[in-house]
């Protein structure tokens, strides 16, 4: 045993020599930076920013960030070419893996898509979670899906220049201002719908904070009507309870997404009236996704369609309603849903 | 701007022509200066906005108040539609009848109509699979019906879901589909592919039974009906207007609704079959070098999947709704303005190319009756005035004509061609032999009820279809098929179209005329 000891010490000696050999070197790494910075420090314009002569104001910098992020580069050959892969590729497989979709209902796209007198058209969702997007890229059939540009909110997706570079390219995603009514979106995308892009806008403006929908926005009608685009509602079911808001991780699930016929907007048709038509359109879809093509119908007519917003009331009894109606959808076929409420006996 | 029919005189720089060979084709050449060939008009032009005009048709039918003014709560209302016979081959989906029925649906749901039930008019043929019937109403419209019984197929052999309504001064009883007869309204959704559908037709016809077709379907208006295509002069359209006529006074109020579409028959990857062969381009030469060469090579039963698994580019070019016979006049208008070729004067040798398809064997087989039926009794009948071919002239058909049925389509067709035929041919006699027999069959009742089996009559009728044409031709000839097969039929085999002609020669002499039909797409020579 007592032959061990000598060795033992000079594996110490060793690295202690090391350690020694690192602490130099990292001082004197410190002492070039440190003659670095002060340099710096002493260097003035035009190593470091100008001065600002009092008296004097500087114009504010051209934002580019959030609604003014430049996505044209996003529409260029070379993106599209790489966006066709990972819409094809990655995209797909992580839809289909995640929600497995069922897309029902293009069949009432088929006049329109042989309409050579229409040019881009306003897909108009629900929005219950970020799998929305994905979903509708890989869900919007022929012709359009290969020049689909999807409003995305500015402040959540554009907010820093890589995570915008990353949704505009793999998503064409387009910033959209949630906040404030900015002209410079519309007139983008007016514009883009002129050059026969379609366009997916979210008219709830966001995605849903408990599961039921929200009252819809009059974005997609205010642009239908300007450009005379159609707006085709589409109501997408199961999202919620794959990766609804709030939730840390996706869940795999069941989901169907169910394109309705094409909205014109009408002669007499303004704003208003005309996200009323759309937003029942998309009531009349969801209706149909929780009962069948007959029933939905005929509750419409009734006026006893299920309001994507949900029931009047408020608290509880809100979510416990929201428990039978996905019972109901699409999320209802990969199990039962918890309750949210304990059940007391 | 689509252009019209045509009629060719083949000359010597004429191309060889098209014909079809069942699940294959080929190319023939025509004597020279004395063959002509007709062709089909280019397809119409179709609607754009199909869905507006569905809606314009049936908020503003022709003699009869709008849709939802007819429907009112709690209401029986039934829809009635045409079967898979109609179009062929099947249409690309969304199928007519689906946008139609979904259209109307709209209004009854917004009139608050809750009992409603939709109904396939079949009359004797096969019960349609969950499949086809998707195809053809959709999802939305099968998933929302069927499930919960609204959505059936018409049995003929229900007695109790079967209503008399009475009798024509014929003596012709009128009987069909309880529910329709006792609803509040019956909306009837058709497909005109020809002029023969269509009118009374639809639901004397459609919705009827046995005991009730057998007055139409039948040797006698067969052999006098001049032709199917031209109702003035069709006895079997006579009679189901004469029905029509009880049903008028007895039966439902009936809201027609009727669609004609244009003959775009075949999708890109054969539309070189619809085009005049000098017209073909190194393409259409590649493709049909390629897909005749692999189709010979191909077993029968992929050939035909291949075939079945066509969807035309049908589009729809009218619909009008309303009173039967009105609605009627303008859908059969609006037919012959797409179908209509003249043709000046009548041949020694009608030639036709029997292709894979007919009403009755869609996903299915040809079998020799149903070859006999397609040419004898569908192409030789698409005339106006009088046939193309001259009284005792000579028919030409090219087709395999194997001794091939399918068992669950087509049972009693497999005793018809063991049993009947090798009795007889001859239309009237193995009607006064035969037909009540299978008829009334219990075994083929049942298949047809519970199977996807045609009733045990249908073949006669296939074969009574050909009457007419049996009746007015000296002779029969089918180039390139199974020799016993052709001879039970009655006719006569020809392994070459030359020697076809050559065995014609018998009885039109040396030097005949000949006129080829060059269908599909399906068209009806007005012969002048």
């Amino acid at each position: 045993m007592a032959n061990n000891y000598p060795a033992f010490k000079s594996r110490s000696e060793s690295a202690r020599r090391v350690l020694q050999r690192g602490a130099r070197g990292i001082a004197g790494v410190e002492k070039i930076a440190s003659k670095g910075v002060a340099f710096w420090r002493r260097a003035g314009f035009p190593f470091r920013a100008p001065s600002v002569p009092r008296g004097v104001s500087v114009p504010p910098k051209e934002p580019h960030l959030g609604a003014y992020f430049d996505t044209s580069f996003a529409r260029k050959p070379a993106a599209r070419a790489v966006r066709r892969v990972l819409v094809a590729g990655p995209v797909t497989a992580m839809v289909k893996f995640l929600a497995r979709p069922k897309v029902e209902g293009i069949d009432r796209l088929s006049d329109l898509a042989k309409r050579t007198d229409v040019g881009g058209v306003i897909f108009a969702p629900n929005h219950h979670s970020h799998i929305d997007t994905p979903l509708m890229t890989t869900a919007v059939p022929s012709p359009w899906n290969d020049r689909l540009v999807v409003a995305a909110a500015a402040d959540y997706f554009f907010d820093k220049r890589t995570k915008g570079t990353i949704a505009a390219l793999a998503l064409n995603a387009f910033p959209i201002d949630r906040e404030t009514t900015s002209r410079k979106s519309s007139d983008e995308l007016r514009a883009l719908l002129a050059r026969d892009w379609s366009v997916v806008i979210y008219p709830e403006g966001g995605r849903s904070p408990d599961g039921w929908g929200q009252d819809f926005k009059a974005g997609a009608a205010y642009l239908s009507i300007k450009t005379g685009s159609p707006v085709v509602p589409v109501f997408i079911d199961g999202t919620g309870s794959v990766f609804g808001k709030g939730m840390k991780r996706p869940r795999r699930g069941h989901v169907r997404v169910i394109f309705g016929a094409p909205l014109f907007p009408e002669e007499n048709d303004n704003t208003r009236r005309f996200n009323d038509r759309i937003e029942k359109a998309v009531t009349l879809l969801g209706d149909e996704s929780l009962t069948d093509f007959w029933t939905s119908r005929q509750r419409a007519a009734a006026g006893r369609s299920t309001a994507l917003t949900g029931p009047e009331y408020s608290g509880w009894r809100r979510q416990w309603s929201l428990y039978e109606h996905r019972k109901m959808g699409a999320a209802g076929q990969r199990r039962r849903q918890k309750r949210r409420w304990p059940n007391l006996g | 701007m689509p252009r019209p029919g045509f009629v060719l005189d083949v000359d010597r720089s004429t191309p060889p022509i098209l014909f079809w060979r069942g699940e294959n084709y080929s190319l023939e050449k025509l004597p020279a200066d004395r063959s002509r060939v007709i062709y089909a008009p280019e397809p119409e032009a179709p609607i754009d906005d199909i869905d507006s005009a569905i809606r314009h048709a049936l908020l503003n039918p022709i003699e009869m108040d709008p849709l939802p003014t007819l429907l009112f709560p709690g209401m029986k209302l039934t829809i009635a539609f045409d079967d898979i016979s109609l179009p062929l081959p099947k249409m690309t989906r969304p199928d007519i009848r689906q946008r139609v029925i979904e259209s109307v649906l709209d209004l009854a749901a917004e009139a608050g109509v809750d009992d409603v039930h939709i109904i396939a008019a079949l009359a004797l043929h096969r019960r349609m699979t969950e499949d086809e019937l998707r195809h053809m109403l959709g999802d939305r419209v099968y998933d929302a019906f069927a499930p919960r019984g609204m959505l059936y197929q018409h049995d003929a052999e229900d007695p109790d879901n079967m209503a008399l309504l009475g009798e024509t001064p014929q003596g012709e009883e009128v009987e069909i589909n309880k529910r329709a007869a006792e609803s509040d309204l019956l909306v009837y959704v058709n497909i005109n592919l020809v002029a023969m559908d269509g009118g009374w037709k639809s639901t004397a016809t459609g919705l009827s039974s046995y005991r009730s077709l057998r007055h139409h379907h039948n040797t006698h208006t067969m052999e006098n009906s001049r032709s199917f295509m031209d109702q003035h002069k069709s006895e079997l359209h006579k009679s189901n207007w004469r029905m029509g006529e009880i049903m008028k006074k007895h039966g439902p109020k009936i809201f027609q609704i009727e669609t004609t579409v244009n003959n775009d028959t075949f999708p890109s990857a054969f539309d070189f079959l619809g085009k005049r062969e000098w017209e073909w381009n190194a393409r259409d030469r590649a493709k049909f070098v390629a897909s005749s060469a692999a189709l010979s090579r191909t077993p029968a039963r992929m050939r035909r999947n291949i075939f079945q698994s066509i969807e035309a580019p049908h589009q729809m070019t009218s619909i009008q709704a309303g009173e039967v016979e009105a609605v009627h006049k303008v859908t059969t208008a609006n037919v012959y303005r797409q179908q209509l070729v003249e043709v000046q004067g009548q041949t020694d040798i009608l030639t036709m190319g029997i292709p894979f398809i007919c009403p009755y064997n869609v996903n299915s087989i040809m079998n020799p009756i149903l070859v006999m039926c397609t040419g004898l009794g569908y192409f030789f009948n698409l005339y106006r005035n009088k046939p193309l071919v001259r009284e005792g002239g000579v028919i030409i058909m090219t087709h395999p004509t194997t001794n091939e049925f399918h068992p669950v389509h087509h049972p009693s067709y497999i005793d018809f061609f063991e049993q009947v035929l090798t009795e007889t041919t001859v239309p009237s006699e193995l009607e006064a032999r035969f037909e009540k027999k299978f008829a009334e069959d219990e075994w083929y009742k049942h298949l047809y009820r519970t199977g996807n089996a045609y009733h045990g009559v249908h073949p006669f009728y296939m074969w009574y279809w050909g009457s007419h044409a049996l009746q007015h031709c000296g002779k029969v000839i089918i180039v390139g098929g199974d020799a016993p097969t052709i001879r039970r039929l009655g006719f006569t085999p020809a392994s070459t179209f030359n020697d076809a002609l050559e065995i014609a020669s018998d009885v039109v002499g040396r030097s005949p005329t000949i006129t080829h039909f060059h269908t599909p797409p399906i068209m009806i020579a007005d012969v002048k």
